[in-house]
């Protein structure tokens, strides 16, 4: 029983909502309804266990003394420090939450994407080689869209916007398309694998 | 060591010099490079422009900090275009580091056109749920948003008034950085509901999408920063998006020069090889 009811359980709701978005009329639609309503409730106590499991992992982390341990220092420090002034002193313009945020968080954040831009440069210089006919292809279609996707490759040569935007229109659509089509076909067999009790693994223990 | 060995081992610190140096310097000295408009990004403006005044749009604000450079300049141009145009945007965010970006870009852009808050825009706040809460709104904004970020019933909004779901919305912008984002919107609002979607991402993610907007699912979409500035070019507000044009122009000539340089030392490394395993 202990294993036969999360699996009639998910056999139920999942039935509920495929018949709730090909058949949007009571009772079905209300049921989909019904059971989105429960979807957010859980989503939203979901981001209280995963701040748990954060604090839980990197406290486990500070407490071994692992390599890297004084980073999780600083992200508990962090962490406290926003969640309580949020808590206590609301984060309202003016509050030491908004400030955080404003000049600590978002800061930090955008330098962490924008690092990204010297990886790509370090990386592009020492790996990005035509070392094939399949590498010398992306990378000619590379340097086309880095070059047409920008104002100063339209000034260089008028044609340079024009190839890139060819590029991105057939070339990559199709690949895209084809990841797409590939991960749907995915999706759709492991939601029925998933209904039909085939695919157990969330059944953690099991 | 030789010189092209030289050159291919050269230490990383430089590359990343170059690079700050390629963003930094045109930043602080803009040369203006002149900003071609996308089709893609042509449509989108197009489809607002002809939206009638008065009509009501959905905007999800999708991102959070890290992607807020690219996006947050989009959501500007998108708000002043709608309240240039008399459209009233519905905010809302699936991911909750977005609304505090919604209400700065509000705070801007509603006091540059003296718009009246519940009169003119509505700001939902942030809700947990991603595609469910897409799927809920197809049947009751109310039920998804009984109240908006500050704690007012929906029903005690003006602009609210007689919004029941996606029906009652003329079109769906989501300003997105990832999931859920842009394919759940096109999944949900537009392939179940019909509803026109469109959007903004960050540069790396627009390549994803083209699909959809071969395939009509997305009427229009900004990428990256450039999207950003191709949309102030046609409302004729230039900000955040073209001031980073140049510094993106001038940093993306450095990295093909660099793949250029890389590709260069390792031809002549390859032909040197290859003679001496003739000699031997």
């Amino acid at each position: 029983m202990k294993r036969q009811i999360p699996l009639i359980i998910t056999f139920l709701a999942g039935l509920a909502m495929i018949l709730g978005y090909f058949i949007p009329h009571e009772p079905f639609g209300g049921l989909q309804q019904m059971l989105n309503t429960w979807y957010m409730v859980v989503a939203a106590f979901a981001m209280i266990l995963g701040v748990g499991n954060l604090i839980k992992l990197h406290t486990i982390k500070i407490r071994k003394r692992k390599q890297g341990f004084g980073y999780s220092f600083v992200l508990l420090a962090g962490l406290a420090a926003m969640a309580l002034f949020g808590i206590f002193r609301g984060i309202k313009p003016g509050t030491a939450f908004y400030w955080m945020w404003w000049n600590m968080h978002v800061p930090m954040s955008s330098t962490m994407f924008s690092l990204l831009a010297f990886f790509v440069a370090s990386a592009s210089y020492r790996a990005f080689r035509a070392r094939n006919i399949e590498a010398a292809l992306l990378l000619v279609a590379g340097i086309l869209v880095m070059i047409g996707r920008v104002p100063i490759g339209d000034m260089v040569w008028s044609g340079f916007p024009a190839i890139a935007n060819w590029i991105m229109n057939v070339p990559n659509t199709a690949g895209q398309r084809a990841i797409l089509i590939g991960i749907s076909l995915g999706v759709v067999s492991t939601s029925l694998r998933l209904l039909l009790g085939i695919e157990r693994t969330y059944l953690a223990g099991d | 060591m030789s010189l092209v060995e030289k050159i291919r081992n050269i230490d990383r610190r430089i590359i990343f010099t170059i690079i700050a140096l390629a963003i930094i310097v045109p930043l602080l000295i803009p040369v203006g490079f002149p900003i071609k408009v996308s089709p893609s990004v042509r449509n989108l403006y197009d489809e607002l422009e002809n939206l009638p005044s008065g009509s009501k749009v959905l905007i999800s604000f999708d991102f959070g900090a890290s992607t807020y450079p690219e996006i947050y300049p989009m959501s500007m141009a998108i708000l002043r275009h709608l309240f240039r145009r008399g459209v009233k945007p519905i905010i809302m965010g699936l991911w909750p580091e977005g609304v505090p970006f919604a209400e700065r870009a509000l705070a801007v852009t509603t006091e540059e056109a003296g718009k009246v808050y519940g009169e003119d825009y509505v700001n939902l706040g942030f809700k947990a749920g991603g595609i469910v809460v897409m799927q809920a709104l197809g049947r009751s904004l109310e039920e998804a948003f009984p109240e908006d970020a500050y704690g007012t019933p929906i029903g005690d909004i003006p602009l609210m008034k007689g919004v029941r779901n996606y029906d009652d919305i003329a079109m769906v912008i989501d300003l997105s950085a990832g999931d859920p984002g842009i394919p759940a919107w096109v999944m949900i609002a537009q392939g179940r509901f019909g509803k026109k979607v469109g959007g903004g991402c960050t540069a790396v993610s627009a390549p994803q999408y083209f699909a959809y907007l071969q395939a009509g699912q997305l009427v229009g979409l900004m990428g990256g920063m450039k999207g950003a500035a191709e949309y102030e070019t046609l409302i004729k507000r230039k900000d955040l998006g073209t001031a980073g044009m140049d510094a993106q122009s001038v940093a993306h000539v450095v990295i093909v020069i660099f793949i250029i340089i890389g590709n260069i030392t390792f031809f002549v490394e390859r032909a040197r090889r290859g003679k001496k395993e003739e000699v031997s």
